[in-house]
């Protein structure tokens, strides 16, 4: 009888201990206050463990808890629940939002990732490791790391779990823990771990020599790694730009290139390939909210088409009247332009106009520790090269691709053997447009939409276009690729101003050396 | 004949838009100027303050307008051009003979356009934040100055609940403001003993748009020891590729915050600010202000913007800091004219002094009797993913401003006056 007694006393305190992780006292305490108080309250909460804690801290990240009086309330989708237990409940009036300040919003991602540390499921593991990683931990998390430690299989996590501990062992009181400590950090590729090991090595850290010693290798060790991630990071902003270049200058490749019409009105064109992606962008908002993300698949042709059209208008109606007067088609096709940027003005006004991206183009994959690479600039390095190897097709393999290059070399000839030159001109021109409308969708991604959008491109595109030698399609893309790099190289080190600069003063060299440009046409056509 | 109608159009065409000034028709119209860019980098920011000063003029007219007379608003487009700024002010202030400028945001542009406001004797009113290093008679700045902005947003950085940043990177735009608040914010720094060794400058031109060089720069930066955080002074449409290309490389306000001076609910308008949240500003105001006159101030905006057809705020009606500096200056304009019961430049000026409004920020705000600076609040505000702010910490009550900052040693002895001339 008595220890039955004692048996039910048992279970019943082990029940209220269960009731008691996360009570509504418990729930108030973590969502108002002082920010010290309330992150006290959440590291007691975190220790007692209790599942119902992720999902609220969960709902304090997203901003779904709010507090009236002494009652907390959790509101998903209209529908209010007590925090604490998880009742429905009518929210009052007056209640109000849960604000979190970055340092509040930094302690809960640190519960919730230690929290993870025991999911049984190795890829949420992984996250909250990689999550934690980038955290500054403090010494009261330790237990958890080492209960974490202890109960973790995967060999690659158990690395990363020790060197976490490192990380806070590091500033221990212990000499030989701080030893170990430092020569386990010499193995990691954090930047945050760069970051606190020269912290230690600074005034007031690390007093004792051997430490000192282990914690410079370990720090050189870590930079070395962090550095190809610079390297790597530099490289592949500079083929990110050199694409954009690339994109802005093959339509201008054509057009220039080609037929020798020198386009002011170039960069006006890619504006309007980018209002184009506006307007559908605007279409799927109103018309197709449920496929918003698929708007730019649509865009991408609509932008080509426009532009096109507009560039077979331009033709037709004006330049084909100036081939052979270089000048005057500057003049005219610089006029053209300003019209163009005032008819924009006048119908979409003065300001620009938000083009939002898709949601898989926001964000982006993690390549290295200190290097993400954005869905963004993968996926316009990706469409630069496609729209490449569609205009090399087109160019070299293509019946229109071949009277093209037939009447660029010898109009008359062409015109002789029966090509109707004034039609392959006018189809030239808009495919040309056309491309510098892909470029305008493209634009649209990364950067703002305005009317003045084609000026900030236009000396751009004529630079890659000169520099790679007119006439040549591998010349437009050496060229673009090399002056991407080397403008995000100078960057690096001389800043943005300084660096374009530089570039423009490298490009005037490097003209009045080599004024046909790095892929000179040979042979007798070049002197026609 | 033809060409007589083609004229007529252009002239009408050209009336309607609103880039000429309509004669006065009636003679008891009292004239005020706006020179806000409509067009090229700075019209993300400026256009919407334009609008804003035609709704509080129809708002004045339609109690009675001042001294018994209706105000006329003549509308000029200097295009994010400086020098252009100074001829239509030129022409704002001799052609259209207006009794009172609101206008400018940059400071290039302010600069550019304070000789001829000197010269002529015109009055100015900018509704924005500052660097100050300046105090002119003709000038009466509605915005902040850096120790009601700049100063507290650093000092909150650096506190525990800003997360006790130790190393700054001070980015900005190339030309003035940004270029003389860094100075100041480093000469701040070096008194919280903060060495040159912690902090990095970077600039960008106008209009610039790839920051993956500069976000690249930042994440080195913030590996090299200490908690990093980056103020930004980049101004104008620029502040879209920085912000997505922020939120594209996953670098968090919980890793690296972001404070901005020039960045408010307009400019974050079209950008997703998901990624975004917890990066910060600091303001004197922020449209999620919780008070009766803000949430008047608000319905009054989304009404106009409805009426009008305001691109972009009739779907969606914000409101901002300079919007709000606007809506002030204005009001303290028309309150002084009503005291001095006269538009003269000397006597609205002498009548200014002291002059208060009960301002949508939620306190009174009072023109400094001296040195033509409000006294105003001072919030910081963490960006949320709606786009808004939540205020995380504010001054307790009005600041007075101090046009030369006590952290440039030239300044020693300035008075806090305009130089009578």
């Amino acid at each position: 009888m008595r220890t039955l007694l004692r048996f039910l006393c048992l279970a019943l305190s082990l029940l209220a201990g269960a009731a008691e992780a996360l009570t509504p006292q418990q729930t108030l305490a973590i969502a108002a206050g002082e920010n010290d108080a309330r992150i006290a309250a959440l590291t007691a909460a975190a220790t007692g463990g209790d599942a119902r804690l992720a999902a609220f801290v969960q709902a304090l990240l997203d901003g779904e808890v709010k507090v009236a009086g002494d009652k907390v309330y959790l509101v998903k989708d209209d529908k209010a629940t007590i925090a604490a237990t998880g009742e429905p409940a009518k929210l009052p009036d007056d209640a109000e939002d849960v604000t979190n300040n970055n340092r509040m919003r930094g302690a809960l991602d640190a519960v919730l990732s230690t929290l993870r540390l025991f999911s049984p499921d190795l890829a949420v593991r992984r996250a909250a490791i990689v999550d934690l990683g980038k955290a500054t931990l403090e010494e009261g998390q330790l237990p958890l790391i080492d209960k974490a430690l202890a109960a973790e299989t995967d060999p690659q996590l158990k690395d990363n779990l020790g060197r976490m501990r490192a990380a806070i062992l590091v500033s221990s009181t212990d000499r030989g823990n701080r030893l170990a400590a430092a020569k386990e950090l010499a193995s990691s590729s954090q930047s945050s771990v760069a970051s606190l090991l020269q912290e230690r090595l600074g005034d007031g850290g690390e007093a004792d020599p051997e430490v000192r010693a282990a914690l410079g290798q370990a720090l050189d060790a870590v930079r070395g790694r962090l550095a190809w991630g610079e390297r790597l990071g530099v490289i592949f902003t500079g083929l990110s730009l050199g694409s954009v270049l690339l994109l802005v200058a093959l339509g201008l490749a054509i057009t220039y290139g080609l037929m020798g019409v020198i386009n002011m009105a170039h960069g006006e064109l890619m504006m309007i390939g980018a209002y184009t992606t506006y307007m559908v962008q605007n279409l799927f908002r109103a018309y197709a909210p449920g496929a918003f993300d698929a708007y730019i698949l649509v865009a991408i042709p609509a932008a080509f088409l426009v532009a096109a059209l507009v560039g077979a208008v331009l033709e037709r109606g004006v330049i084909r009247f100036l081939y052979g007067r270089p000048l005057e088609t500057l003049l005219a096709t610089w006029g053209i332009s300003l019209v163009l940027q005032q008819a924009v003005r006048s119908i979409f006004g003065a300001q620009n106009v938000p083009v939002e991206n898709p949601g898989w183009l926001s964000g982006g994959v993690q390549a290295m520790s200190n290097l993400v690479l954005p869905y963004n600039r993968l996926a316009i390095i990706a469409f630069a090269m496609l729209v490449l190897g569609g205009v090399a097709l087109l160019i070299a393999r293509t019946r229109l691709g071949l009277f093209v290059r037939g009447v660029t070399q010898n109009r008359r000839m062409a015109s002789c053997v029966g090509v109707d030159t004034a039609r392959i001109d006018m189809v030239a021109f808009a495919f040309g447009a056309g491309i510098a409308g892909l470029a305008g969708c493209a634009l649209s991604q990364i950067g703002n939409v305005g009317p003045d959008l084609g000026q900030s491109y236009i000396v751009d595109a004529f630079l890659v276009v000169v520099v790679g030698g007119v006439g040549q399609l591998a010349g437009t893309v050496v060229a673009a690729l090399g002056l991407g790099v080397l403008n995000k190289f100078l960057e690096g080190m001389a800043g943005a101003v300084l660096a374009k600069i530089m570039v423009l003063v490298f490009i005037v060299i490097f003209i009045q050396r080599k004024p046909s440009g790095l892929f000179a046409m040979k042979g007798r056509s070049a002197e026609a | 004949m033809k060409r007589r109608f083609a004229l007529k159009a252009a002239a009408a065409a050209l009336a309607a838009s609103g880039l000429v000034s309509l004669p006065a028709f009636a003679a008891d119209t009292i004239k005020v100027g706006v020179l806000h860019s409509l067009s090229g980098t700075m019209a993300i920011s400026e256009t919407v303050l334009k609008d804003t000063v035609m709704m509080t003029v129809d708002e004045i007219n339609a109690k009675g307008g001042v001294l018994g007379k209706q105000l006329e608003v003549v509308v000029v487009d200097p295009a994010s051009n400086w020098p252009l700024f100074a001829e239509k002010a030129k022409q704002l202030l001799t052609q259209d003979k207006v009794a009172v400028v609101f206008g400018c945001w940059t400071s290039v542009s302010r600069k550019s356009v304070l000789p001829v406001f000197e010269e002529n004797n015109g009055l100015l009113f900018y509704p924005v934040q500052y660097e100050g290093e300046e105090l002119s008679k003709n000038v009466f700045y509605t915005g902040a100055a850096p120790n009601q902005q700049a100063i507290p947003a650093v000092e909150y950085l650096m506190s525990k609940d800003g997360g006790s940043a130790r190393r700054f990177v001070l980015l900005g735009t190339d030309y003035v403001y940004p270029r003389t608040t860094n100075k100041i914010l480093r000469a701040f720094l070096h008194s919280k003993g903060i060495t040159d060794a912690d902090i990095m400058e970077e600039y960008t031109p106008f209009g610039h748009s790839d920051y993956q060089t500069i976000i690249g720069k930042i994440k080195k930066f913030a590996s090299e020891g200490k908690k990093t955080a980056v103020v930004s002074t980049i101004n104008g449409d620029s502040n879209v590729p920085f912000y997505k290309e922020l939120g594209n490389q996953g670098l968090k306000a919980t890793d690296v915050p972001v404070v901005a001076f020039s960045v408010g609910e307009e400019e974050l308008r079209g950008v997703d600010t998901k990624p975004l949240v917890g990066h910060l500003a600091a303001w004197n105001y922020f449209e999620s202000i919780k008070n009766p006159t803000n949430a008047a101030f608000i319905k009054q905006w989304t009404e106009y913007a409805i009426k009008k057809n305001i691109p972009g705020h009739k779907d969606k009606p914000l409101t901002n800091d300079p919007m709000e500096a606007t809506y002030i200056g204005i009001h303290m304009w028309a309150q002084a004219v009503e005291k001095a019961k006269s538009t003269d430049t000397d006597k609205v000026i002498a009548a200014m002094a002291g002059q208060t409004f009960k301002a949508p920020g939620g306190f009174t705000s009072t023109m400094d009797p001296k040195n033509h600076h409000l006294h105003k609040p001072v919030f910081i505000g963490e960006i949320k993913s709606d786009g808004q702010f939540n205020v995380v910490w504010k001054t307790p009550g009005p600041v007075k401003a101090q046009p030369w900052s006590p952290f440039i040693p030239e300044n020693k002895g300035k008075k806090d006056e305009p130089e009578k001339k």
